[in-house]
């Protein structure tokens, strides 16, 4: 059974239609590139997925491990192992990332019925992550993405990931606005995330993430639409000829 | 979804509740109830006339109907008590199993059992249940250090000098409508005094319950503390739900020596109304502090999560050179509530300073509001005084309001003050939702993050307790 499956998804955001009629099936094991022009509907996409209220099924189905992601509360979806690293991570202050961490962590852990880590162990695996990030101490300390640059707001989503482990993770142009010191490093913490047992799907503009990760699949979405998927090749075309190229 | 009071509960017991409305009286028999002495009877009564002459206050931000003041009882005291129970096995087992359901420890030993984090963590306990003093814990204790603490009434009897000296010395008989309604019918209350160069061993605090129907509660707190001593103090209360509005028109005067310091916290869970705003608790209450020796410190922090209409501006008065004044707030308010709170700082002594730290949380259809005065008189050289004023807005029916008021009448004083407006928005939801987190926790989680500058003052078991609080308080804020 695959992972993900999406069948004809029609969305509407806000009464406009985002998504016509798109499909997508990622097995575990497997990482995604889904490439496109900016309003293609990538982003929405992301949001439907993660259940983001706003995003309106119209048509279409959503499977994830085959159950109907459009039953489920965003929480649910996030106890089930779907994860969104977020295009723009907001801010919550006063909240340290510890503390949400630990909610967030506990959170999915009651939820599967398993065993919650005791402080210590948490404290240890926290650490152990962001030392792999280049993220310092204090850093832990300060609330969610509270006065974060840019780049350790992504590296933030990628600690997050790390720790939580999910079975399929959403990363929504996680490569943006990262120079190329952080890229290699967020593209590093998601390959060590790979493994045969979880899938990615990586939402970009550009081809140069797919440098470092390499993908098994890449789609190009245009209005709404996947008009062509295929091997990492693909970027590399899409990168010379522009999007246009597929569209024509 | 409804928002749980858990301390809603009534109590079955036999009371003795004096009809209701008030005159002359009925100040009378409460000061004969009371066996008070005639300086007392005379105060109350001057309290009364000048009370008569007043009108109630109506500046705040709040909006109630009319209140009869003659359809109030102005006394109710379990009958059990009437002739004075010499040991807490007397006191009728049904007042016992209340404080029980309250989490309040009546017995010393339970307080011994519960906490043994040495002796500091100890707390001794005063309770008032309607308008009288039910039980006061530790008293042997304290009164190996010097300290007293016991109901007004007792200390009235047995320390009248300290009583007669500083009563109304902080809060004047006139001071407002409520104050004035207050020194005439006060029926009891808790005493402090610390002796100088005394640190009060362990933590001081009153529980106030009203229980009785159609009953006002007028307490009256007063804390002496002497040159170079230290005192810390918890008061709680709570009610049970009933459709009526009910009267609480407190008045805690504070007196600060010396080098003294006086923490007083505050964790107010009157019953709130239900959620269409029919019942709860209005709570009225004037709260001030005197610094009267030089550096000496006043500090009032305070959670305000009950009550249908909170009013009240805990405030320090700052006579002493170098003398400290805060306030440290969070005031929530969901569903009907009303909330105009704040403080005033008055700066009269060189080197004085004073900080203000506020937090108000709306939700619902409530309305809070933040009323704050800083007054720099001539003679304050170099005061300074900070101000920072928070509001949370969740959800989109609710209001948030801010009154600073800052009169600077001497030139070398520095007054900041900053204030922000911010939502819980649906954005930090989505992302608390993200990872797996609910929105009732996430939402909690929030709002305890924007008030951490404030638990942090209070005292550790209290901190926790307040932000529990806040969770009960907003559940059904959102969805």
């Amino acid at each position: 059974m695959s992972l993900l499956e999406v069948v004809d998804l029609h969305v509407t955001v806000a009464d406009q239609q985002i998504l016509k009629g798109l499909n997508l099936r990622i097995n575990s094991g497997e990482v995604h590139a889904l490439m496109g022009p900016n309003g293609s509907g990538k982003s929405t996409l992301a949001n439907v997925l993660a259940g983001r209220p706003g995003f309106v099924i119209t048509r279409g189905s959503v499977r994830f491990d085959g159950e109907n992601l459009a039953e489920l509360k965003p929480e649910e979806r996030a106890q089930r192992g779907l994860f969104l690293a977020f295009q723009y991570p907001v801010e919550i202050p006063g909240v340290s990332n510890m503390e949400f961490l630990k909610a967030s962590l506990d959170s999915l852990h009651a939820a599967r019925g398993q065993d919650l880590l005791s402080t210590m162990e948490f404290v240890k695996a926290v650490r152990r992550i962001a030392e792999e990030l280049d993220l310092a101490e204090e850093f832990l300390k300060r609330g969610v993405n509270e006065g974060f640059s840019g780049g350790e707001k992504k590296r933030n989503e990628i600690l997050q990931l790390l720790l939580l482990q999910p079975r399929l993770a959403v990363l929504d142009e996680t490569d943006s606005g990262l120079d190329i010191d952080a890229l290699q490093v967020v593209a590093a913490g998601i390959n060590r995330y790979r493994a045969a047992d979880n899938g990615v799907l990586i939402i970009t503009h550009y081809q140069r993430l797919l440098n470092y990760i390499v993908p098994d699949v890449v789609h190009v979405l245009t209005d709404g639409q996947i008009v062509k998927s295929g091997g990492k090749e693909l970027a590399l075309d899409l990168d010379e000829k522009g999007y246009g190229w597929v569209t024509a | 979804m409804n928002s749980e009071y858990s301390a809603g509960f009534v109590t079955e017991i036999d009371s003795e509740t004096l009809p209701a409305g008030l005159d002359e009286s009925v100040v009378r028999f409460i000061s004969a109830k009371n066996n008070e002495p005639q300086w007392l009877t005379d105060w109350r009564l001057k309290a009364y006339a000048g009370w008569c002459a007043m009108t109630p206050p109506e500046w705040g931000q709040v909006r109630f109907p009319p209140i009869d003041f003659q359809a109030i009882s102005y006394y109710s005291a379990p009958k059990s008590m009437a002739d004075g129970p010499t040991s807490l096995d007397e006191v009728d087992p049904e007042l016992v199993r209340t404080y029980e359901k309250l989490g309040i420890p009546l017995h010393e030993q339970e307080i011994l059992a519960g906490v043994v984090k040495g002796p500091e963590a100890r707390v001794a306990v005063d309770v008032v249940f309607d308008s009288v003093s039910i039980a006061t814990t530790f008293k042997e204790k304290l009164a190996e250090s010097g300290v007293i603490f016991c109901p007004i009434s007792e200390a009235v009897a047995e320390h009248p000098e300290l009583v007669q000296k500083y009563l109304g010395s902080v809060v004047p008989r006139k001071d407002n409508f409520y104050a004035a309604l207050n020194s005439a019918v006060f029926s009891d209350g808790s005493f402090v005094y610390i002796p100088k160069g005394v640190r009060c061993p362990m933590e001081l605090s009153t529980y106030f319950r009203i229980n009785e129907q159609n009953t006002g509660q007028f307490e009256r707190t007063l804390i002496i503390a002497e040159a170079g001593s230290y005192v810390s103090y918890l008061e709680g209360c709570t009610a049970p739900m009933r459709d009526e509005n009910q009267l609480h028109a407190a008045v805690v005067e504070l007196v600060a020596m010396e080098d003294a310091e006086i923490k007083y916290s505050t964790v107010q869970n009157w019953y709130p109304g239900d959620k269409n705003g029919k019942g709860g608790i209005y709570n009225f209450v004037t709260k001030r502090g005197a610094c009267l020796g030089d550096r000496s410190k006043i500090s009032w922090t305070q959670v305000e999560t009950g009550s249908a209409i909170t009013w009240k501006y805990p405030s320090v008065v700052l006579r002493g050179d170098s003398s400290v004044g805060e306030f440290y707030s969070v005031a929530l308010t969901n569903n009907y509530q009303q909330a105009d709170t704040g403080t005033k700082m008055i700066h009269i002594g060189r080197n004085t300073k004073s900080t203000i730290i506020s937090k108000g949380i709306s939700a619902g259809h409530s309305q809070n509001t933040y009323r704050g005065m800083v007054r720099i008189t001539p003679g304050a050289d170099g005061a300074r005084n900070y101000t920072q004023c928070d509001s949370l807005l969740i959800g989109g029916a609710s209001g948030a309001h801010t009154f600073p008021y800052i009169e600077s009448q001497n030139t070398t004083a520095i007054v900041e003050h900053e204030a922000s407006t911010s939502k819980v928005s649906d954005d930090q939801l989505f992302l608390c939702q993200q990872r797996g987190i609910d929105t009732e926790k996430a939402v909690s989680m929030i709002v305890n993050g924007f008030c951490k500058a404030v638990f942090r003052e209070l005292p550790m078991e209290f901190a926790v307790e307040a932000g529990k609080l806040l969770e009960v308080s907003l559940e059904g804020a959102v969805g």
